[in-house]
């Protein structure tokens, strides 16, 4: 008797045919109790209750896969493989959201107390938007200047590693990925002494005599590089550069030369035949490659400390602030929850058009 | 006609040469500033060239104990995230389930979690549950295990989607058991896309700040430590470990380029 064929069989028993639902009714009810516990929404003798229910979650699925022969085991294999996994991101993704947010309506008693005590105070919401309002714009600003950067540098260069660079292809990508495995931190304290009053790029622009029409722009500020807002947007800039080329080489990659070729000769010309099929081919891979450094770039913290001084601080700055130091963890909360809800609806319109396969 | 095509055609390929310029800057002053000799404890003027730091790489020092610390918490987070990873990994290529495109959009949720929320949302369930857990190394592990997870699960499910899994059936139908079929057939397949997502994943890791920083409790690994005596101190020492991070991933790489050029030209 051969094991089962890759369509399933006509005629399949009753369990069998269930199996998927149970596999799923299982992963879904494991997941709620770790979310309830977790969260603390159960607790003490009802908690025990939960973990046993889904430890009987965890059983039935494997009963059910034991006596439920071939076909039930196939179907129920995914959710199987499936659980550990999701469950770990049910308890340490999800759960966490939820206890944000908790936190984010909660109350500290006094100045300086620890503990905040939960009682639907949406103040912390208004607080965190009339004290820290101009950080939020910074930091949704500054991000968004960055990823059209990112574009402007990272299209061209995917564009000649995916058409120019032959049998180099490889090794220029590689070259791109490098930046990647040094520490992100390192890289910035780089910046810092590059960008720095006695660094070699101030240097260069001094031998240029390049300092006088970029401070008329308004990219030095008084002599300085370092401590404005450039530098931050140029740190960010250049941290996430290669999560855009990589996308959009991705998509590049994929164009077909001779539907380009043939471009050409509709076109005759070979500017028109970039803009109308080479552009439209690629924009799937600078959309994920929008999100891929827009999202981290308007939660980072570590350029705007670096090489933004005191002026330029960035909501994640705020955040890291407000949680760590101040130990003020509603409204630190409160603004985390706002930054994500603004980014998670900006990636929900996105993938709307887009679907997530090309995200990664 | 043709040296009219030529100007613009040069001109993005320097443009593409500059911007790899700018992309390894940092990089080389990382490298020249491991030789430097600084006047005082932060490394970030130019004063003379020196070997003396790289001869001194490991000595005893709380940078190194960082960066093993560092290492420790990478090797077990990025074992873990590596196992549960591929299996979802496998689940999702391999299987056609009812689910499957809403526990696809689950997971690609924390790619697109900035990581501050993730770190304070975290934190805030580890103090939740002080009594049970406290904040250091476990939980930093299981931050870095949250984030991982999904990442595994993306790129081992990206090189696994053209497999043809009729081959399973193949071994099957020749008299291999499940098992047999899984260790000598799907495994070997598999395998390459699993290595890649570990090693990045690693790299994940071991680079990670602002997870590691809400959820360390006061582990120190290395970025945490470097971080946290940066107003102090910043010793060419740093230079020289991270050039060595540096020297050993440019190997791995250049080692995987040339491999995947000898058997492109091969077949």
């Amino acid at each position: 008797m051969p094991a089962a064929t890759v369509a399933p069989p006509p005629q399949a028993s009753g369990l069998s045919q269930r199996a998927d639902l149970v596999g799923l009714g299982a992963l879904g009810v494991a997941a709620a109790v770790l979310v309830l516990v977790g969260t603390g929404a159960v607790s003490g003798a009802a908690a025990v209750v939960a973990l046993s229910i889904l430890l009987a979650a965890v059983v039935g699925l494997v009963v059910v896969a034991v006596a439920g022969g071939a076909e039930a085991r196939r179907r129920l294999a995914p959710y199987g493989l499936l659980k550990p996994g999701m469950l770990w991101l049910a308890l340490f993704f999800f759960t966490p959201l939820v206890t944000l947010l908790k936190q984010s309506l909660s109350t500290l008693p006094s100045r300086f107390a620890v503990e905040a005590e939960f009682d639907w105070n949406f103040g912390n919401y208004s607080t965190a938007f009339s004290s820290f309002g101009a950080q939020f714009q910074r930091g949704f600003g500054y991000a968004a200047v960055a990823t059209v950067l990112c574009i402007a540098i990272g299209y061209p260069l995917a564009y000649v590693i995916a058409f120019r660079a032959g049998r180099w292809r490889n090794l220029l990508l590689g070259l791109v990925v490098v930046p990647f495995f040094t520490s992100f931190l390192i890289r910035t304290i780089a910046w810092r002494s590059l960008l720095g009053d006695s660094g070699p790029v101030l240097a260069w622009l001094e031998r240029l005599h390049l300092t006088g029409p970029l401070e008329a722009i308004g990219l030095l500020d008084n002599g300085r590089i370092l401590n404005t807002q450039w530098s931050v947007i140029g740190g960010l800039t250049y941290n996430f550069v290669p999560f855009m080329v990589l996308p959009i080489y991705v998509s590049l990659e994929k164009v077909n030369v001779a539907l380009v070729d043939a471009a050409k000769d509709l076109y005759s010309g070979s500017v028109r035949a970039f803009r109308k099929v080479v552009v439209p081919l690629s924009l799937p891979g600078v959309f994920a490659g929008t999100l891929l450094t827009f999202i981290p770039a308007a939660g980072d913290f570590i350029n705007a400390r670096y090489l933004g001084g005191p002026n330029n601080t960035m909501i994640g700055n705020s955040i890291q602030d407000q949680f760590l130091v101040q130990n003020n963890l509603p409204v630190a909360a409160a603004m985390s929850f706002v930054l994500m809800a603004i980014i998670t609806a900006a990636v929900v319109v996105y993938t709307k058009y887009l679907g997530t396969e090309d995200l990664t | 006609m043709r040296r009219l095509v030529d100007a613009p055609r040069w001109a993005l390929n320097l443009f593409a040469a500059a911007a790899l310029v700018y992309l390894f800057m940092p990089l080389g002053w990382i490298v020249w500033f491991s030789f430097n000799e600084p006047v005082g404890d932060v490394n970030l003027v130019w004063q003379e060239f020196t070997l003396d730091n790289w001869r001194g790489a490991f000595r005893a020092s709380a940078y190194r104990d960082a960066f093993v610390e560092s290492i420790r918490v990478a090797a077990l987070s990025t074992a873990i995230a590596t196992l549960l990873g591929s299996m979802i990994a496998i689940a999702l290529a391999r299987y056609r389930f009812r689910g499957a495109a809403g526990l696809n959009l689950l997971l690609v949720l924390p790619l697109t979690a900035p990581e501050i929320v993730m770190g304070s949302s975290l934190a805030t369930l580890f103090l939740d549950n002080a009594e049970i857990i406290k904040r250091g190394f476990v939980t930093v592990v299981i931050a870095h295990v949250m984030f991982q997870i999904s990442f595994v699960a993306m790129t081992v499910r990206a090189r696994v989607r053209g497999f043809d899994w009729t081959l399973e059936q193949a071994a099957q139908d020749l008299g291999a058991t499940p098992m047999r079929t899984f260790w000598r057939v799907t495994f070997p397949l598999v395998l390459p896309g699993i290595m890649a997502a570990a090693l990045l994943s690693f790299a994940l890791s071991i680079d990670d700040y602002i997870i590691t920083l809400f959820n360390r409790g006061s582990l120190q690994t290395f970025p945490i430590y470097i971080d946290g005596a940066f107003r102090r101190e910043f010793p060419p020492q740093v230079n020289v470990l991270a050039s060595l991070i540096l020297l050993a991933s440019i190997s791995l790489m250049l080692i995987g380029v040339l491999r995947a050029t000898g058997k492109a030209s091969r077949s």
